[in-house]
């Protein structure tokens, strides 16, 4: 069994990013283009890891199942990026920086990790600034920041509501100038269906091309998974449509641990439901909360008459709206982190307070801040977030308030890594969303830019070499191994088993199921009777699955129908894994929430003295219970305490 | 509401394509354009025939992956938008809608409606980036840029590389893209140190590709999902002038 070292470096918080630094091996720049390097994935975290590899004189693969790398879903950030540039003069810090991840993860988070995170996060502007990246900035030519969630200060960087598409551009430019330099090989449209282990250490994979339907092989002295993260599985959520977990899930089979499943983050404003034909839900970023308000009326008539369409919620008084985050959190608001935004929302619509016509919706009311600002400050602040809105729903918010709506959208957990980002399969990293280890059991806004690009800019470049450096006298890696061929035949029969079922139901059927059922039961909300039954109707679904699915089209070309049925046939085993989590974890921390775990004001309730600890769950072997491993959570540098927004 | 479909039907890049027509009924007027298409193939698969492939993937109008002419719109009708974020609100009950994949020499068609458009990527990898290795970059502020500079340099780096203005032009020229790239870099100090390589290399790019040249027409700029302004392609113009005088 692989023991469970996080290889924490020696020295105290703040030295110890540092002390790794000066202490791990390297490898001389003549052997570097000796090294091959696979990197799955080409968003943030994949294409600056990329650029950065190649930039160091590694060879790189890069593989990305869209057409472009400037497709990745990290293009769809909208609000921010963190950093303790302290720039606004106001008390900011690497070290608040760092509190403030930790505590808004509810002290389920690595505290070194975060720390490099914070320490490093300044860097990261600085390097995307170089590259072009057009962030806001003042009429003094200096750069702009905004608050987000979960903080006191201001430290967030922002280009409009683009930020995540800016910085993805710039990650693009820097990969595609070492495209052109030779130093990165790139391949679009390319799944990644397996990790191929030889000797114990990762040694390649195996793709499927979306064009040709060929499965081929690719090997490497590394493999570096980069492929986000999993919201996906409840069917609709706020990722793009091909999001899915199946390169992280493979490896999971392979022997990496999976950690921290159920810590799903579900993103208090969304664009609610409209449909049965709803494909995904549409986030409105999460900085619309620094000058919009959320409220919802407080007399139930009110909301009825607005439900019969006989009521304008601009005709509601001032004292006859609850705006009930101001009213339960007075100290944070409405920038309580996610998590509580998130059940502060679902609390009130269960009670019957919903302002649409399925009940599941508040508003988000921008009146006070046109009043203070006027009409052409919104516009400048979120302005294509409101004509975003607009298309949609067909209702303008420079007039009547957003309706907004909890929805499904990043994922804490993820394969359990070390301080190196390195895997329990030596010589697999992961990086970004991908991996579990930075936002605890929530992640705060603006943080996942932030850690992308930190793990791919700075952390895996600095740390693969520790490894690497073992490995070059090892010459190329050669894919005509027993491996190699059992993968391949492995995802040929994959593809061979989901076509002879010529079942009756699509794959979207199978999907839509799937994801009723988690935001049912493994959702904002979870108890014990409710997780036990997910967990046996997940099976059911995925038996009927292997039996009764359709999948038309054929192998040797494009199959859309092909590729979501391998997708949803990892999300189906993935599902239960999750549930298994929440199950164990009888606490409630951050975005999961355990009914037998809430406080007298139905408030979560921690409990450090039986969960502190990071669960990495093992697989072993079809059918089988996954055994659980525990990294006991250490905090030296930080408080422990309930955390309170009040 | 319901609508015929008359969709553009090609097995692969090198099969002969055609028109195959479709219905579908009872569509809600808040269903996307896409979700009405996944509607579609849904039927097709109850049908055990083959889904219609086309590209698309974050359904919120900034990756640039949906791509479909729609009734001899790049992106349909309705302006400023992608094709995810078409509403079947903007047609009307029994409307007979075209689909057709965006066409031109740069692009070929792989599958139905999808196309290869990695000639806009290679573009890209010619020029459209700053050279500083990670690491090397100097502290953020120590580069005063104007707000106004830093506004524009933002509003033409907006675009999604999505190939709309490609498809668009009678030449099925890329300079609005190709443009759009070269202005953001020409409004920051960050980019001054490139500037000649970069615009020469883009552009010989670009024509190596297949794009044809700009006549001037405008349609580009009308088609934009992302409203990327045509004075992008004079700035360029003139970068490219001034490239071309000084460089050796």
């Amino acid at each position: 069994m692989t023991k469970l070292d996080s290889k924490i470096p020696e020295g105290t918080i703040d030295r110890k990013w540092e002390n790794y630094k000066s202490h791990s091996n390297l490898v001389n720049p003549s052997n570097r283009r000796k090294l091959d390097v696979i990197i799955v994935g080409t968003g943030l975290a994949g294409g600056a890891a990329a650029a950065t590899l190649g930039e160091a004189g590694y060879n790189v693969k890069a593989f990305y199942f869209q057409d472009s790398p400037r497709r990745a879903h990290s293009i769809a950030a909208q609000g921010g990026i963190n950093a303790s540039k302290n720039y606004q003069n106001d008390n900011d810090s690497d070290y608040r920086l760092f509190y403030d991840t930790v505590k808004g993860g509810d002290y389920r988070a690595r505290e070194e990790n975060v720390y490099r995170l914070a320490e490093l996060s300044g860097n990261i502007i600085d390097q995307c600034v170089a590259q072009g990246v057009p962030f806001a900035r003042e009429y003094g030519g200096t750069l702009a920041n905004r608050s987000f969630g979960g903080a006191q200060v201001s430290r967030t960087f922002y280009a409009s509501g683009a930020t995540g598409q800016q910085l993805l551009l710039g990650a693009y430019s820097s990969m595609n100038r070492q495209i052109k330099a030779g130093k990165v090989k790139s391949y679009n449209r390319h799944e990644m269906i397996d990790v191929v282990v030889v000797d114990g250490k990762a040694r390649g994979i195996i793709t499927r091309d979306l064009v040709t339907g060929k499965i081929e092989r690719f090997g490497a002295h590394a493999v570096v998974i980069a492929t986000g993260g999993y919201a996906n599985v409840y069917y609709l959520s706020t990722n793009a449509m091909a999001c899915n977990a199946t390169a992280a899930w493979k490896t999971y089979k392979k022997g990496a641990y999976f950690a921290n499943p159920c810590f799903c983050q579900i993103h208090p404003t969304c664009i609610p439901v409209s449909g049965e034909l709803q494909s995904k839900l549409t986030l409105m970023s999460e900085s619309l909360r620094n000058d919009g308000r959320i409220w919802v009326p407080k007399n139930i008539e009110d909301v009825k008459a607005i439900r019969e369409g006989k009521l304008k919620p601009t005709q509601i008084s001032e004292e006859n709206r609850d705006y009930y985050l101001e009213r339960r959190y007075p100290a944070f608001g409405n920038l309580v982190p996610r998590d509580v935004a998130s059940r502060a929302a679902k609390e009130r619509c269960d009670a019957g307070y919903g302002v649409n016509k399925t009940g599941f919706a508040v508003y988000l009311d921008f009146q006070d801040a046109i009043n203070r600002l006027g009409d052409k400050t919104i516009r400048e602040r979120y302005g294509n977030l409101f004509d975003m809105y607009e298309n949609i729903t067909g209702d303008n918010p420079y007039y009547t308030p957003m309706m907004i709506y909890p929805a499904s959208h990043y994922s804490m957990g993820g394969i359990w890594v070390d301080y190196e980002t390195m895997t329990t399969i030596p010589g697999l990293y992961a990086i970004g969303e991908a991996n579990f280890s930075d936002h605890g059991a929530n992640r705060l806004g603006a943080s996942s830019l932030m850690q992308c690009l930190c793990d791919g800019y700075f952390v895996l470049p600095a740390t693969i070499s520790n490894y690497l450096a073992h490995d070059i006298h090892t010459g190329p890696i050669n894919t005509n191994t027993p491996e190699f061929e059992k993968a391949e035949i492995d995802a040929n029969n994959l593809i061979k088993k989901l076509f002879d079922i010529k079942g009756t139901k699509s794959v979207d059927y199978f999907h839509k199921k799937l994801g009723l059922l988690m935001w049912d039961k493994v959702g904002l909300s979870r108890n014990e009777k409710g997780l036990n039954e997910a967990i046996a109707e997940i099976k059911t679904i995925r038996e009927n699955f292997w039996k009764d699915v359709k999948v038309t089209g054929k192998a040797d070309q494009m199959n859309n129908e092909l590729e979501k049925a391998i997708r949803v046939a990892d999300f189906l085993e993935l599902a239960e894994l999750i549930a298994i989590d929440a199950l164990n974890r009888n606490e409630s921390c951050g975005a999961h929430f355990r009914e037998e775990s809430q406080t007298e004001e139905n408030e979560a309730k921690r409990n450090d003295n039986d969960y502190k600890y990071v669960s990495a769950w093992q697989y072993t072997g079809e059918g089988n219970q996954p055994t659980l491993h525990k990294e006991e959570l250490t905090f030296n540098a930080i408080e422990l305490k309930q955390r309170n927004y009040k | 509401m319901d609508f015929t479909l008359k969709i553009w039907r090609q097995e692969n890049a090198t099969a002969k394509g055609s028109q195959q027509e479709y219905k579908v009924k009872d569509i809600s007027s808040d269903t996307s354009f896409l979700e009405m298409l996944d509607a579609l193939n849904q039927q097709l698969v109850e049908k055990g025939e083959d889904v219609i492939s086309f590209d698309n993937d974050c359904r919120e109008g900034v990756c640039g992956t949906c791509s479909l002419y729609i009734n001899g719109e790049a992106h349909g009708p309705k302006k400023l938008v992608t094709t995810c974020q078409l509403y079947m609100r903007s047609f009307t009950d029994g409307q007979t809608i075209y689909i057709e994949p965006f066409r031109a020499n740069a692009f070929p068609v792989i599958k139905d409606l999808v196309v290869d458009r990695s000639a806009l990527d290679r573009i890209q990898q010619a020029g459209g980036y700053t050279s500083f290795n990670t690491g090397s970059a100097p502290e953020a502020n120590a580069m005063p840029i104007a707000k106004e500079d830093a506004a524009a340099a933002f509003d033409a780096a907006e675009c999604i590389g999505c190939g709309a203005c490609v498809a668009t032009c009678k030449n099925a020229s890329a300079m609005l893209y190709v443009s759009a790239k070269v202005s953001q870099f020409a409004y920051l100090p960050q980019g001054k140190v490139e500037a000649a390589e970069r615009v020469l290399n883009m552009v010989a790019q670009m024509d190596t590709e297949g794009f044809g040249n700009c006549t001037n027409t405008g349609a580009c700029e009308v088609e934009c999902p992302k409203g990327i302004s045509i004075k992008n392609i004079a700035r360029m113009n003139r970068e490219f002038m001034c490239a071309s005088l000084t460089s050796e």
